[in-house]
């Protein structure tokens, strides 16, 4: 692990992801902690106030500390797309592993049908998830970890497929042992390394996914502080006060890039021939 | 392609209607009268097996026919394909811009590996990449509508009626959705073009002593632009997915922006007619995409 750490901070991607990383997880963490005022407190006499020495990021319509609310909201936005992206790539993982696993006409079967739910865009899936479960962040996080897992599926598959002719694989057959286990106990544990990075990457899409989901009214209610629903709101404002949605729009946008950037870093740390 | 298409549609009405406890007290919501509730059961016939709804339900909407939306009472299909009409337009500018501009930034990044154009290029990909259709729309409207008051922020105007108001409306939306494609298909070109540009062919090439221009547009660019065909391919699903987004904040009526409202407002029919024909423009875009690439390679045979 350390030779992996010293590898991903050899590279300009994985120092900068890993700093973006770091803050992240430290406002996730101790963000409600260190934010300097009630995120849902309303203060009518400081309402529209541009960034000051008070409000650092400025102030919402109601007065709401932006600053706070960013840091409340790291939990709402950044945890959610995290169990979301944790949820469909199990979801995936297991499908993917089974069917490399099975192989023969039940494989052919899943992955074409995978193939087929793959081609409904994932915004769409989402959106349909979430029409059928009704719109609150609880559905939004299952809406976005269910569109992410035919995609996982895919990958794990072709990477389990490469597992699957293994020595260990077939002498667990031979063994005689269940299939719950060799799919559970044997294939999964070495498969892991590209469904991290894979994963890794997915944060970043998850993060915009469930952002979008909010602005577009179906994820987080108000007066929640998620970033998604607070640039949402922010737009009325947005001629007279920009800087309402200019702070959460750039939350979102530097925790995509921190992923991505470490997605990419981790594909090249742990595949070192590139 | 029929298979997936199969597969999508029982998806589609699967989430729809059939999986919900009650599809009728969805649609009319919890405080619908007991006699309303049954009437649009009956009409729906949702009493019916699952199967035998769903058969129903397709074998009409292969005719064309969707239903009629509960919203406005007018035919959803005949809605949605000239909603799509609009979407298509938007999509077909984006794509068009997109190429214009990843092409060369693409080509200038692999020509220059390690440079500072290349450095460029790729921190303006991963932001763009990283930044959700939402948040560049507000930038863009904010920059160009806000600030220097150069377009109008919202609104459609058919460019049948009046092309340029129509097409100055078109600018920001076409702008917001080509930004990601950008960033997508630029990384794509400059990987592919400095992969084939260390072959052992276009280093034959210059040996030969063929000129750079030459060794760059009739060795390297082709065979590097094949994988990208894919890419785009894949990036109609995004766009679809963008369209959504960019169509209900700039008031483009187009089929993301009806399938918004058809959510919003429990619409089933078109919700169902507005989720199969998007992901059936999505397979379709794939096929071409298989087909574009087995004519430009050869090689390449489908059985």
């Amino acid at each position: 692990m350390p030779e992996l750490l010293r590898r991903l901070l050899n590279s300009p991607q994985g120092a900068i992801g890993l700093a973006i990383l770091a803050v992240t997880i430290a406002a996730v963490l101790i963000g409600p902690l260190a934010a300097p005022q009630n995120p849902e407190g309303l203060f009518p006499l400081a309402r529209y106030k541009p960034p000051s020495s008070v409000n650092w990021l400025g102030t919402d319509q109601y007065g709401r500390d932006i600053l706070s609310r960013l840091l409340y909201g790291a939990r709402a936005t950044v945890s959610t797309a995290v169990m979301a992206t944790a949820l469909g790539t199990l979801a995936g993982a297991v499908i993917g592993t089974l069917s490399a696993f099975v192989g023969g006409r039940v494989d052919e079967a899943i992955m074409r049908t995978v193939d087929a739910v793959l081609s409904v865009p994932s915004l769409l899936f989402a959106l349909l998830i979430v029409n059928l479960l009704g719109k609150s962040g609880l559905n939004a996080l299952l809406a976005v970890g269910i569109a992410f897992a035919p995609g996982m599926a895919r990958i794990t598959r072709s990477a389990a497929l490469t597992v699957r002719k293994q020595d260990y694989v077939n002498a667990a057959i031979a063994r005689g042992e269940s299939t719950r286990f060799i799919v559970l106990r044997e294939m999964l544990p070495n498969v892991i390394a590209p469904i991290i990075v894979e994963m890794t990457i997915r944060i970043s899409f998850a993060v915009m996914l469930f952002a979008t989901l909010s602005f577009l009214g179906l994820g987080a209610q108000p007066p929640a502080p998620e970033w998604g629903l607070m640039v949402a709101e922010a737009r009325r404002f947005m001629h007279l006060s920009p800087w309402m949605i200019v702070w959460p729009s750039l939350a979102i946008a530097t925790v995509a890039i921190g992923f991505n950037l470490l997605g990419d870093a981790l594909r090249d740390a742990l595949n070192p021939r590139t | 392609m029929a298979y997936t298409l199969a597969i999508v549609s029982i998806l589609v009405f699967g989430i729809t209607q059939i999986l919900p406890a009650d599809a009728a007290v969805m649609m009319l919501g919890e405080s619908a009268t007991a006699e309303a509730l049954a009437a649009l059961r009956e009409r729906l016939g949702l009493d019916a097996p699952a199967w035998v709804q769903y058969g129903h339900w397709l074998g009409a909407a292969l005719h064309g026919d969707f239903g009629t939306s509960l919203r406005t009472g007018l035919p959803v299909g005949g809605m949605m394909l000239e909603a799509l009409s609009r979407s298509l337009l938007l999509a077909g500018l984006a794509i068009g811009l997109m190429l214009l501009v990843a092409m060369p930034l693409g080509i200038i990044a692999a020509l220059r590996r390690g440079r500072f154009a290349d450095l460029l290029v790729s921190i303006v990909s991963y932001v763009g990449a990283s930044l959700p259709e939402f948040v560049i729309a507000t930038i863009v409207i904010l920059l160009l509508a806000d600030w220097l008051q150069l377009l109008p922020a919202t609104g459609y105007v058919p460019l049948t009626e009046d092309f340029w108001r129509g097409l100055r409306h078109l600018a920001m939306p076409v702008f917001t959705v080509s930004i990601i494609l950008v960033a997508h298909v630029a990384r794509m070109v400059r990987s592919e073009l400095v992969d084939v540009l260390h072959s052992d062919y276009v280093r034959a090439a210059r040996l030969k002593g063929l000129s750079p221009r030459t060794v760059l547009f009739k060795h390297a660019l082709r065979n590097a632009l094949l994988p990208t065909i894919t890419i785009v391919a894949l990036d109609v699903g995004y766009l679809l997915g963008g369209i959504i987004v960019v169509e209900e904040i700039f008031a483009l009526p187009g089929i993301g922006r009806q399938l918004i409202v058809a959510i919003q407002s429990r619409d089933l029919p078109a919700i169902q007619a507005g989720a199969l024909i998007m992901a059936s423009t999505y397979c379709i875009a794939n096929f071409i995409a298989d087909m574009a690439y087995a004519w430009l390679d050869k090689r390449i045979q489908y059985a």
